[in-house]
C-alpha cells in the first residue's frame, strides 16, 4: 500500500491505496470534487524527494505527500 | 544550521548566539535578513505550518552551495502564530568577504520564498485563513492535474 499525504491547508486525511505509478494517484485524486483545486498547483514528493513525472514508480511503503503553494517568511 | 520554534522567535538571543558562535571562523561578513509580521488589512497575526523533511532537504542542498563559495548559511522559522510586530524568519550569511555574502543572501531569500515547504495562515478574527494569493506554487507542480 502507499500512503498519501496532504500537507498545509489541504484539510484532509491521508489515504492509503493500492497504486504502481502516479498516474494510477492522478486517476483516484482526480474523482475526488474536493482535490479539484489542488491538483494544478501542488509539487509532489515520493519519500520526501520531489519528482516531477507522473510515470513516477510507486511501490508497497512509499509516501506521496501534495504540497501546495507555499509562502515562508 | 536551522532552527524550527514554537511561535514568535526570539530574534535579540539568536543573532547574537550565531554571531558567538561564528566569531572564531574568520568571516569578514554577516548578513542577518529578519522577517517581522506587519500589521495589514487588519491581521492580528501569521500563522505557520512547516513540513520539516523537505525543509530540511531544501536547507542542506542550499549550504552546500554557500560552502562551495566559503560562506555558511544559518536559518531560523516559526511554526504556529507569530503576532504583529513580532518576527518568524531569520535567514543569514556568513561569509569571509561582502560581496558573496549580499549575493548569496538575496538569492537564498528569494529561493526560500518560492520553494521552502512553509504554508501561511493570517489570523482574522480569531480565524486561520490560508494565505491563498500570496503563496506559490513550487517548481514542477501541476502534474496530478494534468499540467505536465
Amino acid at each position: 500500500m502507499v500512503t498519501i499525504e496532504f500537507l498545509g491547508p489541504i484539510q484532509k486525511a491521508p489515504l492509503t491505496l493500492e497504486v504502481s505509478s502516479l498516474r494510477d494517484v492522478a486517476e483516484i485524486l482526480k474523482q475526488d470534487a474536493q482535490m479539484a483545486q489542488w491538483l494544478e498547483n501542488c509539487a509532489v514528493a515520493v519519500n520526501d524527494t520531489l519528482v516531477t513525472s507522473l510515470d513516477t514508480q510507486l511501490k508497497d511503503g512509499d509516501k506521496v505527500s501534495l504540497l501546495p503553494p507555499v509562502c515562508g517568511g | 544550521m536551522l532552527e524550527l520554534y514554537e511561535g514568535a522567535l526570539n530574534v535579540p538571543e539568536i543573532i547574537t548566539r550565531w554571531y558567538a558562535e561564528e566569531a572564531e571562523y574568520n568571516y569578514g561578513a554577516y548578513i542577518p535578513f529578519i522577517g517581522t509580521v506587519r500589521e495589514e488589512d487588519g491581521i492580528e497575526g501569521l500563522s505557520f505550518d512547516v513540513y520539516e523533511p523537505i525543509l530540511s532537504s531544501w536547507f542542506d542542498a542550499w549550504q552546500s552551495k554557500a560552502e562551495a563559495l566559503g560562506a555558511k548559511l544559518k536559518m531560523a522559522h516559526s511554526r504556529g502564530d507569530v503576532l504583529v510586530h513580532e518576527s518568524s524568519y531569520i535567514a543569514a550569511v556568513f561569509s569571509p568577504k561582502r560581496r558573496v555574502a549580499l549575493e548569496t543572501i538575496e538569492k537564498f531569500v528569494e529561493d526560500f520564498k518560492a520553494s521552502a515547504p512553509i504554508w501561511k495562515y493570517d489570523l482574522r478574527n480569531g480565524e486561520r485563513l490560508y494565505a491563498a494569493d500570496r503563496s506559490t506554487a513550487i517548481s514542477g507542480a501541476g502534474i496530478l492535474g494534468g499540467q505536465q
